[in-house]
């Protein structure tokens, strides 16, 4: 099974993941190989098969709608790589970032 | 010549509601509105490593509300998916969502537009996880965590609405309707109800759909109207342009008013969907669905058409009192403890509305409650005071939460119908006047009244102006 | 007493809640141990001497005072850096993660010091648990104790190395495809992967959350007994937690295996299986059988599609829990001028080769387009795996496979080459894809010395019928676990183990 290059890029952008040149044929061709081997699924015939999501079926447990204790305000935030008036920061946001909105 | 294409507008409205639930959807956090930042945050809704999802019931329970009061079908077996998208303020990288198995389908909203009854269908309803907020400032972006997780319901409608104002109407209606089950508390400038807009034009009669885009930030409810009309005018300009309508996202500016659109990558979006595994399948039990059915109260529309038919009030009232469902009860109570639904409405839509407004205060906790809105009708209808008596002592009842009987009893509001009491004020007011006394005797008997008012006057309006027209009479008439 | 890291966590509990020893005394004889010499395996990735000391005199005054020692009471544990502990930095092997100290404990370690149990550090793993060797840890590879030119298996690899190396009493694990048998089975210790949902998930740092379960490593199956009844049962935090009761998994111990029906699955005896591997885990079934077990044939006729469909599920799994480790909140960033770009270097710079690759093909596997033919394909296979199992256990009780095909490999010898590296996971992945209980215990040696594994697999929560055969063999065949040598013993340098390595293991372990 081939994958191409633009399949490799485009993959690492919806992952947004930076490759170095040189890992981008050496994506394609582990991609290619991995993807090859599981391609073996496809001669298996599943119709009618209900896909398993959780392997030991349980119902949805629910919790009550009770208050917790909150994270302190300085250990929310004492891992953040930078922080400032409370808030993470993080390099400002430009229209077409990511669907902002679509939730 | 072929005469202009007529076009037709068709809208789709997407509505997020943040439900009124203490706890976050997935954890315990708090939910409420305004904390400084990052203060009502977790584990789990900072998305830490290692974290789990729980699921909130009273999120449900809110979802299952709106289905039912909505008619939609309640999928009894339910699944979250996992949509992702990298945004700072999406902890986990993904939101959890309902995708292919949402909780509710097929529903529908009806209103008015017009006088004319228009029905907006929905075609689902999701449960899904709020994301946080970011505040953009110069080179940088702040990130806040607090409304991360907080209970949303997603509703989408059918593209079933043909103009701004039946997208305002089926707006409000669903405002009303949140607010009225308690689920939301429609806020749409805090963003607790949130509407984006699909729009699209096609030529009246076709079928198809013309290219659609989608309209954002509509957050104050004028701005639906506004929002959807000027996206018409403006597609409308760029088909008669012999144009297409570019497929965008556009973000309306309230300041401006207008759209513009989003500038967007080239980068396709790809959610990646695929169900939650942290979450088993969410099931809804017959027990479930009967008590969520029980508790439901009864709507606004059927309340209001209740009202018109055992109070006798004209529908225009009604829908008034029935715009928020506090003040609906608020109306039923006094109706029902005065007896004369007119007469209550009358007041409820006059003095209580005004006092409502001028002092802030919700109807669940009027100044003046239905029950003492009740007793002071009931002394004007047994003529203890006059109507216009009435007004100062619901003044009173306002300012010292008293009731209208203490009120009336303090001041010596009650009105004066012993005759004997008023005899001393109508003989001074013949003995005071004799210039009137000649020309009533003379024949002009209209001038009566001239002495009921100052009789009235001497008594501060208390006396009754039948008791005083006879004690007159036989004063003037007497040779 | 003598040396109190001689002795695995059972017996160590009850000397100490004898008030034999000290729990600072068992504590700091753990702590000599890994100092001189854990230089050589790199089992650890952090050790809290401070902590793990004031702990174990804390408990060692609750006993003075009279107080009921808990379960664990005392005892020296460690966790695979994949637990999340708070105020102890927690990596789950990334370089992203470097520097991370959790504000939250996770279920695991708050049921662990609610039993006494003493920390004594963080573990070494495959980076993200993706791996079957512990060569893909950010901070360099644990060795094999019983040879350090090998691996130790992964992603457990350093719980494995550290229990079998007498540097703690018992650790915990996790497994996703194998990542605590397989390692149980390279290192030659127990290591029990418990039914999906018996153990609680709650600060487990997530591969793929559908398959991950937490499971303790020890060097007896008591120690896995007991560690197993402290850390098991319903936890409200976690929504695929089961809420069945737990039962006294000690009480297993000394019951035998007549009655028991053991299946032998045919397909797990096939080709890429090692010949001592084979001998080995054959004479375990054999001795099972001379106990009193039944032994049937079984079929499993989708093992064959096992790895495939594990590695689409466990990739587009990995790739949605690995996007929260953006450079926002925690961790590593590399700041670049506009948001994208700090995401895609942070990534790019915190995650290592199979990270990415695996990101890679979950990111893939989940696009629009592909999800049916590969996600959900996978899951339909799926529950062929478990219609395979569900049949097999109608014939029998109990499952019993080689854990590996292969014992420890060599340093580097399949790094290169993922796809023979995924298929070192061919008979445990099934397990994890039908959420099975399933155990790995020693069951010999190869020629070389290198431990074999027996795997056993039960029905979803018969733990116990496993505890009940797993005592049995430990109790049938008592050499089949032993003590690694030495590491100084082994060699002056671990680059040059080899030759020594090789000696029989018999000449070469250390008298307990
Ligand atoms: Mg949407
Ligand atoms: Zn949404």
């Amino acid at each position: 099974m081939a994958i191409t290059r633009d399949e490799v890029l485009e993959t690492a952008l919806l992952a947004r993941l930076e490759l170095a040149p040189e890992e981008i044929p050496a994506l394609q061709a582990d991609l290619a190989a991995i993807l090859g081997y599981v391609a073996t699924l496809a001669a298996l015939d599943t119709a009618g098969v209900e896909p398993t999501t959780h392997a030991v079926p349980l119902d949805c447990p629910l919790r009550d709608d009770v208050t917790a204790p909150h994270l302190a305000h300085d250990e929310a935030l004492r891992a953040a790589p930078a922080a400032d008036e409370g808030c993470f920061v993080v390099p400002a946001i430009i229209g077409g970032d990511a669907p902002e909105g679509e939730r | 010549m072929t005469p202009p294409v007529v076009y037709e507008a068709v809208i789709g409205l997407e509505v997020h509601a943040q439900l009124l639930t203490r706890s976050k959807i997935f954890s315990g956090s708090s939910t409420e509105f305004g904390a400084p930042p990052n203060t009502h945050v977790d584990p789990v809704c900072l998305g830490l490593p290692g974290v789990l999802p729980v699921l909130n019931r009273a999120a449900v329970d809110c979802a299952l509300r709106l289905a039912l009061a909505t008619g939609c079908t309640v999928r009894r077996r339910t699944r979250f998916a996992r949509k992702h998208y990298f945004y700072p303020d999406l902890p986990k990288g993904y939101q959890i969502s309902q995708y292919e198995e949402p909780i509710a389908e097929h529903g529908a909203v009806d209103f008015e537009v017009g006088g004319q009854a228009r029905r907006g269908r929905l075609r689902r309803i999701h449960l899904e996880e709020d994301a946080g907020k970011n505040v953009h400032r110069g080179t940088t972006s702040l990130v806040d965590f607090n409304r991360a997780g907080v209970p949303l319901v997603e509703i989408v409608s059918e593209p079933d609405l043909r103009s701004a104002d039946e997208a305002a109407g089926f707006m409000r209606t669903l405002r009303q309707l949140v607010r009225w089950l308690g689920i939301c508390d429609g806020n749409l400038e805090e963003g607790s109800l949130r509407c984006d807009a699909n729009v699209s034009l096609r030529p009246r009669g076709r079928a198809e759909y013309g290219v659609k885009t989608e309209l954002k930030n509509i957050n104050s409810f004028k701005f639906v109207r506004d929002a959807v009309a000027h996206e018409i005018a403006r597609q409308e300009a760029v088909l008669r342009d012999g144009a297409a309508v570019v497929a965008e996202t556009r973000l309306w500016d309230a300041d401006r008013g207008r759209s513009a659109a989003m500038r967007s990558k080239e980068e396709a979006h790809d959610y990646r969907y695929f169900p939650e595994p942290d979450l088993p399948p969410l099931v809804i039990d017959e027990a479930w669905l009967a008590a969520a059915q029980g508790q439901l109260p009864d709507l606004p529309s059927a309340r209001c058409a209740r009202f018109v038919a055992d109070y006798g009030l004209p529908p225009g009232d009604a829908a008034t009192l029935t715009a928020e469902r506090d003040l609906s009860d608020y109306f039923e109570a006094a109706a029902c403890a005065h007896g004369d639904g007119r007469t209550v409405a009358h007041w409820v839509l006059g003095e209580v509305l005004r006092a409502l407004k001028r002092t802030g205060a919700a109807a669940t906790a009027a100044p003046v409650g239905p029950l003492q809105l009740a007793g002071l009708c009931d002394l004007v209808r047994d003529g203890t005071i006059s109507g216009k008596i009435a007004k100062e002592v619901f003044a009173h009842m306002v300012t010292t939460g008293r009731g209208a009987g203490a009120v009336v009893a303090e001041l010596g509001l009650a009105r004066l119908s012993d005759p004997a009491a008023l005899e001393a004020a109508c003989r001074a007011a013949v003995a005071g006047n004799p210039r009137q006394v000649a020309q009533y005797r003379a024949g002009k008997t209209k001038v009566l009244g001239f002495f009921v008012g100052e009789v009235m006057k001497a008594t501060r309006g208390q006396a009754d102006p039948a008791v005083v027209n006879d004690i007159l009479r036989r004063l003037l008439d007497a040779p | 007493m003598s040396d109190p890291t001689t002795v695995g966590a059972a017996e160590l509990r009850e000397r100490i809640a004898r008030r034999e020893l000290s729990s600072v005394e068992a504590t700091r004889a753990y702590l000599d141990r890994i100092a001189r010499r854990d230089g050589r395996l790199h089992a650890f990735l952090h050790v809290d001497e401070e902590g793990a000391l004031a702990r174990a005199a804390a408990i060692d005054a609750a006993l003075a005072r009279g107080e009921a020692p808990g379960p664990l009471a005392g005892v020296p544990v460690a966790l695979k850096d994949i637990f999340v502990t708070r105020g102890i930095p927690t990596t789950c092997g990334s370089r992203i993660l470097a520097g991370w100290v959790p504000p939250y404990d996770g279920t695991a370690a708050t049921r662990l010091r609610a039993a006494g149990a003493v920390l004594l550090g963080k573990l070494n793993m495959d980076e993200f648990a993706m791996g079957s060797s512990n060569e893909n840890s950010a901070f360099g590879p644990t060795r094999n104790p019983w040879d350090l030119q090998r691996v130790p298996g992964g992603s457990s690899g350093g719980s494995a190395a550290a229990v079998a190396a007498s540097l703690c009493a018992l650790a915990l694990g996790t497994d996703t495809g194998g990542s605590i048998r397989q390692p149980a089975s390279l290192c030659g210790v127990v290591g029990i992967k418990p039914t999906y949902g018996r153990v609680s998930r709650y600060g487990v740092i997530a591969f793929a959350s559908s398959l991950d379960q937490v499971g303790p490593l020890g060097r007896g199956v008591a120690d896995c007994a007991l560690a197993l009844e402290v850390i098991a049962g319903h936890d409200p935090r976690d929504a695929t937690s089961l809420p069945a009761p737990v039962p006294r998994y000690r009480d297993a111990a000394g019951r035998g295996v007549r009655g028991l029906r053991v299946g032998v699955p045919t397909e797990y005896f096939g080709a890429g299986l090692d010949p001592e591997v084979a001998a080995a885990v054959t004479a375990a079934i054999e001795s099972l059988r001379a106990a009193g077990a039944a032994v049937v044939s079984v079929s499993l006729p989708h093992t064959e599609y096992a790895i495939a469909a594990y590695y689409l599920i466990c990739t587009a799994e990995a790739s949605s829990n690995l996007a929260r480790y953006d450079g926002v909140r925690y961790g590593l960033r590399v700041e670049r001028p506009t948001l994208q770009g700090t995401y895609r270097a942070t990534r790019a710079a915190g995650f290592g080769p199979e990270v990415k690759r695996r990101i890679m093909l979950g990111t893939y596997a989940l696009r629009a387009g592909y999800y049916d033919e590969y996600y959900r394909k996978a899951q339909c296979v799926r529950t062929l795996v478990r219609e395979d199992f569900r049949r097999a256990f109608e014939r029998c009780d109990l499952l019993a496979t080689p854990t590996s095909p292969l014992p420890a490999f060599r340093l580097g010898e399949k790094v290169a080459d993922p796809l023979a590296m995924y298929l070192c996971d061919a008979y445990t992945t099934s397990c994890n894809l039908a959420g099975l209980p399933g155990m790995s215990l020693p069951c010999g040696f190869t020629a070389a010395g290198l431990p074999v594994g027996l795997q056993l697999l039960g029905r979803p929560l018969e733990e116990e019928t496993i505890f009940r055969a797993a005592f049995a063999y430990e109790a049938a065949a008592p050499g089949s676990a032993r003590r690694p040598p030495d590491p100084d013993a082994l060699t002056g340098a671990a680059g040059a183990a080899g030759t020594a390595g090789a000696a029989p293991a018999a000449t070469a372990a250390e008298p307990t």
